[in-house]
């Protein structure tokens, strides 16, 4: 695939931006700056990526509760989505999802779903709501190799396979499903055999490549806006933290972490700039320097804002 | 004025709003062609509407519902069809974690989900524990959902109207055993406000509310005591959520006897809930412990005698009537 430089670039700052965000987040969460449960995506930043960079901006996306570099790769601003982390109501909901409900319907960011292979039935429904409009966007439903096990996810498949929708189901296969590996509840090798079953392609491919994951989305979404319907596609990464943050990972496979290192995505993809001189040192501080200053005003923008009122608990029950 | 039946009431009122509103879309199990789902609710609609307005889904109710929150989330507002009430629990989880919840969490975004989600509840017809349900109670304890049950023609074409023009998930439940109910239906249109209830027989001696078709047997309940001099009030909240807390109270403070009559079960049911809004809000006038008649505490069985001894009928409701007029 014959990627611009411009476009490697801006993913491999996406990339850097998700990082530094979740890590930064990981920091905040235990030292009890902001309430709730996080979970996120380190190591898992080229799988996202690739994803939402082979989409239009007003392409829809389901994220899932490890949403955040969806959403960041998909648009939402950094800032908001930060404050939604406190529970403020500058927050991208209000303070009323947290962070595993990102919503920002402008960016075709439909809302976090926490409930495995939930969110794939919206997708799907927002592809067939563009089908019908005609006005050529497609859906891409986040969800992984744990959600692939649930029942809602085999009949949206079915469903979206029948009617030709034009969505594209993207399984993060991150290693661990909650709090086992994957082979203690996967009887097949690969998330993607099972789209034989629907009638529709399934393609695996390395989720710490963000080229290899640019071009396999690129051309699902290619097939969804030409009306031949949907695409399972399989990125195979790994979650480099735990199901949630302050989880002990007694279920780990022992030096997997050590392993996934080595195929770390940023460190590949910085190789690869590098060596076709499209990044050298200097514009590679630039870069760092862009993202640690977007985190900070993030940060500092979710601390200055205020939190809602809590009888505003009341409202937006009823439209 | 002129009578038509249940059934042709609903069909009127969905196609009417089809007409009137193209990002209308209906789905349901068998809804194409000269089919149009199990009772044939959507018969000729395809026909009219085409294949783009009217889907024949799989058998998938999870799937579709969840689909149609992403149409509604999107700008349509799609209609589905859970032929049997039974089968809402295989959606409960589209239906509760997302219907219900996806404007909340999301902070107002999408602005409405206008979602009608249209079933056939209650037993009578001989068709078993699993296709006999009357499940309301489910769903009027979940904030975001609406829920309706019309006991009349008047009131389901009014109230579905209301429905498909709402910008909330509205769960429309109809009672089988009326499908073939004649009632008067005005020819033009007209709407049935939803959140609203209604004194269908006015009364002194004690307050009736009832769901759905129970409305219709408590009123012959009602005629039977008025022989005997009793005068019952008779009202029916028609929306189960949200409840017109107001018409219930107003007529419990005047009659100052409550007996609540459903199908569903006793324990958690919309009885539960009428009579601690009760006991919140006019203790003082009331003259008698409530009395609530519901179906029996066991799941439907088949065989008629086990049924019709399941379910309340008349002499049930009589009696509980005489209950709460002896103290």
């Amino acid at each position: 695939m014959n990627v611009p430089p411009e476009k490697m670039l801006a993913m491999y700052r996406m990339m850097n931006l998700i990082r530094r965000f979740e890590l930064r987040a990981s920091e905040l969460f235990r030292d009890g700056r902001f309430p709730g449960w996080i979970h996120v995506c380190v190591g898992q930043e080229a799988s996202v990526t690739g994803a939402c960079f082979a989409l239009r901006p007003d392409d829809y996306i389901c994220p899932t509760h490890r949403g955040h570099g969806q959403s960041l790769a998909k648009g939402i601003p950094p800032e908001r989505m930060m404050a939604e982390l406190f529970g403020k109501k500058t927050g991208t909901n209000l303070g009323r999802g947290g962070s595993m409900h990102l919503c920002d319907m402008e960016k075709g960011i439909l809302c976090g779903v926490a409930i495995l292979g939930d969110g794939l039935p919206m997708a799907a429904g927002a592809a067939m709501s563009a089908k019908l409009a005609g006005n050529g966007r497609v859906a891409l439903g986040f969800f992984g190799e744990g959600a692939s096990n649930e029942g809602i996810v085999h009949e949206t498949m079915n469903l979206a396979a029948l009617w030709d929708l034009p969505v594209v189901f993207f399984c993060e296969s991150n290693q661990y499903a909650e709090l086992s590996h994957r082979s203690a509840h996967l009887k097949v090798d690969t998330v993607a055999a099972r789209a034989a079953g629907y009638g529709m392609p399934g393609v695996t491919v390395d989720g710490n490549d963000v080229l290899e994951v640019l071009q396999a989305t690129s051309d699902a979404v290619g097939r969804a806006r030409s009306g031949k319907g949907p695409t399972l596609i399989e990125s195979v990464t790994c979650r480099l933290h735990g199901h949630y943050e302050g989880d002990p990972q007694v279920y780990r496979v022992p030096g997997d972490i050590d392993e996934w290192r080595k195929k770390d995505p940023i460190a590949r993809l910085e190789e690869k700039l590098m060596k076709e001189g499209v990044l050298d040192a200097k514009s590679k501080e630039t870069v760092i320097g862009e993202v640690d200053r977007t985190i900070a005003f993030a940060v500092e923008f979710a601390e200055k804002s205020p939190y809602p009122a809590p009888e505003e608990a009341l409202e937006l029950v009823y439209a | 004025m002129r009578e038509i039946k249940f059934w042709r009431a609903f069909q009127e009122g969905l196609s009417e709003e089809m007409r009137r509103d193209p990002a209308i879309l209906y789905f349901g199990e068998d809804a194409g062609g000269n089919v149009g789902g199990p009772f044939a609710l959507a018969k000729g609609l395809q026909d009219e509407f085409g294949e783009k307005r009217v889907y024949d889904t799989p058998d998938s109710e999870a799937g579709y519902v969840g689909l149609a929150i992403g149409l509604a989330a999107t700008g349509y507002r799609p209609v589905v069809d859970i032929s049997f009430m039974d089968f809402t629990l295989v959606a409960i989880d589209q239906i509760v974690n997302m219907a219900a919840k996806l404007r909340y969490m999301s902070g107002g975004a999408p602005k409405a989900l206008p979602l009608v989600i249209h079933t056939m509840a209650g037993g009578g017809r001989r068709a078993g524990a699993q296709h006999s349900q009357s499940l309301e109670a489910w769903f009027a304890h979940i904030p975001g959902l609406k829920v309706i049950a019309p006991s009349n023609p008047h009131d389901l074409k009014g109230a579905l109207k209301s429905a498909l023009r709402d910008d909330n998930p509205v769960i429309v439940m109809k009672h089988k055993a009326i499908l073939g109910m004649k009632g008067e239906v005005p020819e033009g249109e007209f709407t049935v406000p939803l959140g609203k209830a209604f004194v269908k027989r006015e009364g002194t001696d004690a307050t009736i509310v009832a769901v759905s078709h129970m409305v219709n047997v408590s009123l012959q309940a009602a005629a039977k005591l008025q022989e005997e001099g009793i005068s019952v009030e008779i009202v029916d909240p028609l929306s189960l959520s949200p409840l017109d807390r107001e018409t219930i109270v107003a007529s419990v403070r005047k009659t100052g006897r409550l007996v609540t009559v459903h199908e569903a079960w006793s324990p958690c049911g919309m009885g539960a809930e009428i009579g601690a809004v009760v006991f919140e809000e006019c203790f003082d006038f009331l003259q008698a412990p409530l009395v609530r008649v519901a179906s029996s505490f066991n799941p439907f069985p088949y065989s008629p005698g086990m049924e019709d001894f399941t379910i309340p009928g008349v002499p049930r409701i009589v009696e509980g009537v005489r209950k709460v007029l002896e103290s």
